[in-house]
């Protein structure tokens, strides 16, 4: 007799049954599973979606009130410009030169536009104020150029192209102190000079604007932006107000080298809009005796555009979907603690950092996703409603417009991770939730929503805190050479995009390594 | 109710964490106040800062702390099964949940008025050789003065109202990350939606409903007329908030199996 063989069972795991990729399917399982926290994600990517959508529904009523913009002129660069000056000009064939001498700058400020009074003007020059030479591609809004110009504050500067800025001489012009400005145009290559006294020229800078046709405008202009300044409200969490303004510079002794076509000087207002606003009782125009130019104007010829709407506006669902999210992210942890399930978890895989790892793995990816879809659906609906409105949208290169979404869908990504850490330290919902919000929301809302502390506290609060990370969602830089108020809630930020994002990344990894050595330390 | 009172009274006293969490909320408002006073200067004087406002800056951090606080009140007991013990002994569901609010909203009074007295003493201290003090025709911040005592008294309240509304949506979502998530939601969200929402007035309505920014116009000592809603009808808002909240966790409560 021989006793029956009992054959022991076999669990049909293979080996290696410990393998990563087992992890991350167990975890994804686990979260594909519970209801709640798929309709957290689904809910962040809906919300996105529709205030994207409302972003571009509301600009309907947009145009009783104020003006619309339908048209925003772009730079050489593709970027959004202002191009609005008074310019007297001439046609230059090939190769010349010109020099003139700068002798006064002053300016007017409208003041005081209250609805019942009538407005009233001031003396008044601004930092920006610009007067001196330009040569330009055309007379189109957006053409290239290159200018040499004296400044209400910032001295000599070259400027071309928008963006491009040089400084020269240092110091304000004046009857006593006046400016000698030149510019040459050899082919393709620009360069510019200035000088106090006419004989001893100092270089400023040389600029090359690629595909310069044969014949160009060059000539004088002045212009000056209008006076911008920041109203911290709450009723409106930040509100710029512009003041109408212009400049008068005087010219003389405008000297011509090369080939210049045989007519007489010509003055254009090359218009921007709204953008070149007069005081009242002033008008753009100049007069030319005894060799002697005076010329006003108004506007600016700068990078950055009144009116668009920055692609980063139609993302204002993305706070709403962080706190959902987060909410999911804690409880992917906590949850397993208050069930007693990571017990079951950490039987199963005992290697405790790899099911940390696994977790914050597969949220990221589900999170990431979920922001993606959310972001890239906010902004094509809100960017095609706005333009059926006749709204403007700030130009941005693919490549910005692509940083902005998939950063937004990263930072979700990184605020959910975030979570989990916290709530895998604090082994506590409610807990990991209310750290994480009040870390990456509450800030952003004290320093640039809803306006409370002093702008330098602000500036730091979203230089330290995770909200820093919404600096990934500016759309546009902001300019030294350019007097707009480039404020939190208008979507300039003080961190440059990607070191913003790396600061509530660096969080994320922080709490995720005390997480991983408490996982391991402390009994489950 | 004298026993629910007492029963609830028992269970939050001898919870640790209710302590260290009610001692957090404190700490965390004196600091962010006195950080902000710190940082507020204006040197040439007439700036457009209300002195009440930023001494009372802490507020947005430690109405975070009191809604866990509110929100465990409740959750706590789900999470752990205690609720089924609870209303075993207690069968009158309504009972407990206004005893649980009754013993929460006491603690919140008591915590807030010494983090709102600590706060405006920092202010007192500091912003007047900031630029903002009496000398600079500023109130004084001191109770003597009529819309600083609102300032302080609402305040107080505020943090009543934000614990009494957290408590009514942890009975409604039982879980606590969901009604943390969804009540700091409700505070942040609505003034941030109003910065993007791109129409003044549009804005103007959004912060007249939400429950932070209608609930802390009561903080405002200067400039009243520009506020989208004038202080006491701001605190309003808030209490109907809060009222609605414990209304369907009370029916909530009363309809379902715990």
């Amino acid at each position: 007799m021989t006793a029956p063989v009992v054959t022991p069972s076999r669990s049909g795991t293979p080996a290696g049954h410990d393998s990563f990729a087992h992890l991350l399917h167990a975890e994804w399982t686990k979260f594909r599973t519970v209801r709640g926290w798929v309709i957290a994600v689904v809910l962040a990517m809906l919300v996105t979606i529709l205030l994207g959508v409302y972003g571009g529904v509301r600009s309907q009523n947009g145009c009783v009130n104020g003006p619309c913009h339908p048209f925003i002129a772009t730079g050489p660069g593709g970027e959004a410009v202002t191009d609005a000056f008074y310019f007297v000009h001439r046609p230059l064939i090939a190769d010349g030169s010109i020099a003139v001498r700068v002798t006064s700058l002053t300016g007017m400020i409208e003041t005081a536009q209250t609805p019942q009074g009538p407005a009233q003007t001031e003396p008044g020059l601004q930092p920006w104020s610009k007067a001196g030479l330009i040569i330009t591609a055309g007379p189109g809004q957006g053409s290239a150029y290159a200018a040499v110009m004296v400044t209400g504050s910032h001295g000599t500067r070259m400027q071309w192209n928008y963006t491009g800025d040089t400084p020269g001489l240092a110091g304000a012009v004046s009857a006593a102190s006046p400016r000698w400005l030149r510019l040459t145009r050899a082919g393709d290559v620009i360069t510019s000079y200035d000088s106090a006294d006419g004989t001893r020229w100092t270089k400023i800078g040389t600029v090359s604007l690629p595909g310069l046709a044969t014949t160009v405008q060059a000539g004088l202009f002045v212009t000056s932006p209008q006076y911008t300044q920041q109203v911290n409200q709450q009723i409106s969490g930040g509100t710029q107000s512009g003041d109408p303004t212009d400049a008068t510079a005087a010219f003389d002794r405008v000297t011509l080298q090369g080939r210049w076509a045989a007519s007489t000087w010509t003055g254009t207002a090359v218009s921007g809009g709204s953008n070149s606003q007069y005081p009242t009782g002033s008008e753009a125009g100049y007069r030319q005796a005894d060799g002697t130019f005076t010329i006003t104007g108004s506007g600016d010829i700068a990078p950055g555009a009144a009116g668009g709407t920055p692609v980063n506006q139609e993302l204002a669902g993305v706070f709403i979907g962080l706190i959902s999210v987060v909410v999911a992210g804690a409880l992917f942890i906590t949850a397993e603690y208050r069930r007693g399930m990571i017990r079951l978890t950490l039987t199963a895989s005992p290697r405790r950092g790899r099911v940390l790892a696994a977790k914050a793995l597969v949220l990221g990816g589900i999170t990431f996703a979920a922001g993606l879809i959310g972001a890239a659906g906010a902004v094509w609906a809100g960017n095609r409603l706005l333009a059926g409105n006749g709204y403007a949208i700030d130009p941005a290169t693919t490549l910005t417009q692509v940083r902005v979404i998939a950063g937004t869908a990263a930072l979700t990504a990184v605020a959910a991770v975030f979570a989990l850490g916290v709530g895998a330290i604090l082994r506590h919902g409610a807990g990991a939730v209310t750290v994480v919000v009040t870390a990456i929301i509450l800030p952003y809302l004290l320093a640039a929503a809803f306006p409370v502390l002093p702008a330098g506290a602000a500036d730091w609060l979203l230089r330290l805190t995770p909200a820093a990370g919404f600096a990934i969602q500016q759309a546009i830089p902001a300019y030294p050479q350019v007097a707009a108020s480039y404020t939190p809630v208008q979507g300039y930020f003080p961190l440059a995009p990607w070191a913003g994002f790396a600061v509530p990344c660096g969080y994320a990894a922080l709490v995720l390594a005390l997480a991983a050595v408490l996982l391991r330390r402390r009994d489950a | 109710m004298r026993h629910a009172l007492h029963a609830e009274w028992t269970k939050l006293r001898t919870l640790a964490s209710t302590f260290w969490l009610l001692l957090a909320a404190a700490a965390l408002t004196v600091t962010v106040s006195a950080a902000a006073a710190a940082a507020t200067r204006c040197p040439s004087g007439g700036c457009a800062d209300d002195p009440a406002k930023i001494s009372l800056t802490g507020i947005y951090l430690g109405q975070a702390v009191v809604t866990v606080i509110a929100v465990m009140a409740v959750s706590g007991e789900y999470g752990t099964g205690m609720i089924r013990l609870t209303l075993t002994a207690m069968p009158r569901r309504v009972t407990v949940l206004a005893a649980k609010a009754a013993v929460l909203t006491g603690l919140v009074l008591v915590t807030g008025t010494i983090a709102v007295l600590a706060s405006l003493l920092a202010g007192r201290l500091t912003l007047p050789g900031h630029g903002i003090g009496p000398s600079h025709g500023y109130p004084a911040l001191s109770p003597g003065d009529g819309p600083v005592l609102r300032a302080a008294f609402g305040s107080v309240l505020y943090l009543a109202l934000i614990a009494l509304l957290s408590l009514g949506a942890a009975t409604v979502l039982r879980e606590a990350a969901a009604a943390t998530g969804v009540v700091l939601g409700l505070l942040y969200l609505f003034p941030i939606i109003a910065a993007v929402a791109g129409r003044p007035d549009l804005a103007r309505h959004i912060q007249q409903i939400g429950p932070m920014t209608a609930g802390l116009a009561i903080q405002a000592t200067t400039s009243l007329n520009n506020m989208p809603i004038s202080p006491w009808a701001g605190l309003g808002v808030l209490a109907a908030w809060a009222a609605g909240a414990l209304l369907l966790g009370g029916l909530l409560l009363r309809g379902r199996d715990a």
